[in-house]
Formats: structure tokens, sequence, C-alpha cells
């Protein structure tokens, strides 16, 4: 099977984007540590770092998504060329997104260490599942990087887990705040960092889906995963 | 093989074999043409789907050493061994070719004449004929003033517009196009393309293209084809977007080689 496009310069070109999108999540891959380290350690100075980066995710965006259009209306792609456009371009959509969801948690972080005694509630529980989502967005990455199908179709699977973690945390600080109504604040800052690290298990699943997309030709998007993994055997 | 759409079928080829003298030029097609759509050809060159589109009209009779085995049908009938006149066929199955190639003669006897072989209208009809057949090769504007100037006075996509006129005059039943815009700018191709879109509500429309992204624009469905087989046969769109077989895909997406 040749793997060469007749126009090396297509190829050139497409390789060139991968490794953008790619750089693109790496960069917020980062910015999720930082903003992980922020919320364990209440460290301002982190989360600080999470909030600068925030403009380079944005120009990746907008700069991959002018090549990508570049790419169609140079070249008028086809089938798995034309789906791998379309992906990358969702995919840095997503990840311009998850950029958001870490640059949310560095502003809570902020905001509950400036309302002081941030130690009183259960923060250290968070990290659970953002070390789930953050480990789930690499996976992402690297399946899309090698359009790995099986890879893919288990992040669909863990994703459930992370959704299940950010229930178990709700019902935890229903509890705080039941107790000591002096924690509801602080309460609410952790509780949205929470339904942002569930956010970025979301968008790590939108990418896993695009794989799909990519390499069966099937849009899996809102299916439910039984039926996904019979569509695929 | 798949067949493309869930319509009627004009015309059935059945395990059909061309041979130019020892030449095996065709390797046992069957496929469906679907009635009052758009089917298009492609391939890279030599891999016999200007051939195939010539045995719909028996065109290829014109030369000696070649030959069609299995059958053709229109509406049920086998072309390939039909006692009809050759002439009473190409009627039912007209034929554009790559180069636009008008008569001698005036627009107006360009289109007349083919009519007159098959019908006798007076002279009123006649003049109607015409008309029709040019407004609805969308060139009726650009000539209605000069219908008796030469045919070949005419830009090269009005030349083609009007050898399409000059097919459908005689009220085909198919119209078979041989890489109909080739030799014309992408103005005239886009013409020509957004008549055969039109086209398609009163006839069966069978199109060559090397043009792929034309077959994407323009047909309903789309068979590749490869070294005289038919590779794949399906809905346009699902060829251009997720063709079955790997080879498919290798020639719409650039990777033949």
């Amino acid at each position: 099977m040749p793997d060469k496009h007749l126009s090396s310069q297509f190829d050139a070109d497409l390789n060139n984007l991968s490794s953008r999108v790619m750089e693109m999540g790496g960069l917020v891959e980062s910015q999720i540590r930082q903003a992980v380290y922020a919320l364990s350690h209440f460290n301002a100075e982190a989360a600080q770092t999470v909030l600068q980066v925030e403009n380079r995710v944005n120009a990746f965006e907008v700069e991959i998504d002018r090549d990508v259009s570049s790419i169609i209306g140079r070249r008028q792609p086809t089938a798995r060329d034309l789906r791998l456009l379309m992906a990358m371009s969702k995919t840095t959509a997503n990840l311009e997104r998850v950029g958001d969801e870490a640059a949310k948690i560095a502003r809570m972080v902020n905001s509950i260490i400036d309302a002081g005694s941030p130690h009183s509630l259960p923060s250290s529980d968070l990290r659970v599942s953002a070390d789930l989502a953050s480990g789930l967005l690499r996976k992402a990455l690297d399946a899309f990087a090698r359009l790995d199908v099986p890879t893919a179709v288990s992040i669909l699977r863990e994703d459930d887990q992370i959704d299940q973690e950010f229930d178990g945390f709700v019902r935890k600080l229903i509890t705080y705040m039941m107790e000591d109504p002096r924690t509801i604040s602080a309460s609410l800052d952790l509780l949205f960092v929470a339904k942002a690290i569930e956010r970025i298990g979301d968008h790590a699943k939108n990418i896993a889906e695009f794989i799909i997309y990519v390499v069966k030709g099937e849009d899996v998007r809102h299916t439910p995963l039984a039926d996904v993994e019979s569509s695929l055997s | 093989m798949d067949t493309a759409v869930a319509t009627q079928a004009k015309i059935k080829v059945k395990d059909l074999n061309f041979y130019y003298g020892k030449f095996h030029a065709l390797k046992n097609i069957n496929l469906e043409i679907p009635e009052k759509q758009v089917t298009a050809f492609i391939g890279p060159s030599g891999c016999g789907k200007s051939t195939l589109l010539r045995t719909f009209n028996r065109m290829f009779e014109l030369y000696p050493e070649q030959r069609a085995e299995g059958s053709i049908e229109l509406d049920g009938e086998n072309l390939l061994t039909s006692k009809q006149d050759v002439a009473l066929i190409r009627a039912k199955v007209g034929m554009v070719f790559q180069k636009p190639t008008p008569f001698p003669m005036s627009i107006y006897d360009n289109i007349a004449f083919g009519v007159k072989l098959f019908e006798n209208l007076n002279a009123s009809d006649m003049d109607e004929r015409v008309e029709w057949a040019l407004r609805k090769a969308a060139l009726w504007t650009e000539v209605k003033d000069k219908l008796n100037q030469s045919g070949s006075g005419l830009s090269g996509g009005q030349q083609q517009r009007l050898c399409i006129a000059r097919g459908i005059a005689i009220k085909p039943e198919v119209l078979l196009l041989d890489e109909p815009c080739s030799a014309l700018d992408p103005i005239s191709t886009a013409k020509v393309e957004e008549l055969i879109i039109e086209l398609k509500q009163d006839y069966t429309v069978v199109i060559v293209t090397h043009n792929m992204q034309q077959a994407a624009r323009c047909s309903d469905n789309t068979a590749y084809m490869y070294l005289g087989d038919l590779v794949e046969f399906g809905q346009t769109e699902q060829i251009f977007f997720k063709p079955k077989r790997q080879e498919t895909e290798d020639y719409i997406t650039g990777r033949f080689g």
C-alpha cells in the first residue's frame, strides 16, 4: 500500500500540520500540570504561569485552522485526508478549550488563596481526577499521533471513570458545606475546579472520537460506548 | 460489487468483456446505471472508462478488430445483439465528445441536422425544437441573434454546449459525455456542469472524466476503474468520503503511484 502522496509537498504540509497539533497538545498538557501543581500546593506563581501560556495556545489554534483551510483550498483533499484535516481542526478547538479549563483552575486557585485558609477543604482529592484527566489527554494525543483506534476506544471507556470521580467529589463537598457554612464560598470555587477537570476528560474523549473518525470513517460522537465497540469489531 | 442506488436501472452491464484485437480492455464488468441520475467513470488513463462508455452506443463498431462479449441491456434489451438499426440506438443513447465537434454549418442547422434524420417536423416545429434544445443547453441567450452564423465561430465552451444541445435535440434517453470539459476554461466548465445536473431531470447521464473534483461535484454515482477492472462503484459521496477499497482511496487521495 503506497503511503505517500504523489505530491511530496502535500505530505510535507500534512506532516508539518500534525506536528504543530502535537506541539499545541504538549503546551496544553504543561498548562494542566502547572494548574494541578498550583491547586495542590496553593501556589500563586504556578497559577500565574498557566495564565501566561494561554495566549500562545490561542495563537496555535488560529494558525492551525488557517493552515487547514489553506490545504483544503489548495488540494481539495478527499477520503482519509479530508477526515484527517477535519479532525485536526476539531482537535485543535478541543485543545484550546482544555487550555481554557486549565486557566479556569488557575483563576480559582488564586481566588481560594485570596480568600485565605485554603487547607480546610478536600482539595487534595482533586489530584486523583486531575491526574486521570491529564493522563487521558496525553494518551489521546499519543493515539492521535499514531492514529491508534484500540487506544482511542479505551479512552472512551476511561472517561466514564473521571465522570464518576466528579460525582463522588460533589457529594463530598455537599457534606462539607452542610457541616460548616463558612466553607461554602471556597467549596463553590473547588466545585468549579472539579468541573473543569471533568471537562478536560470530555475533551480527551472528543479527540479519541476523532481518531476513530479518521481511521474508520465512522462518526461515533453521541454514540453509546457499547455501540461504538460493536460497530468497530 | 456494490450497486449504487436503489432506483431503477436504465442500463445493465452484465459480464462485459471487451477486446481491442488481442488486448483485453474490459474485464468482466458488471454494473447498473441508475435512471435519471448522473453516473461518473473515473480512473487513470487506459483504465477502460472511455471504452466502457463507447460500448453503450456501440460506437466501437466503427473500428475493426474490436469486439464486446457479455450483455449491455438498455431497458432490458441487449444492445450488443440487438437487431435494431445502430442509428436508432444512437438516437436513444447520445454522445458528446472530448473536443467540441460542431458540424461545418450554421448554429441552427447543427441542431436541426440530427432531428431531420429521425423526425419530420414542419418549419415552426423545427424552430421550436432548436430553441428548446439551445435553452436546455443554456446557450439560447448567447446565440439567439446569430442562429445563421457558423457553429465553428463560437467559443470552445459555447461549441461544447452546442454539441450537447445537438445531442439532446433528438430527445435521447441516455446522454454519454466523454471528457466534455477537458478543453474548456473554468467558467465554461461550470456552465456545462450546471447543465449536467439540470439534464438529469429528463435523461440518464453517464460522464467520463479525468477531473475527480468534477465527478465529485456533479455525479450521483461514481465508478472507479483500473486496468480494465471495475474496482468500486457506489454513491459519489461514499466514494469520495469513505471508499471501501484501498485502491480507490489511493487514487482519489493522490497516492496512486
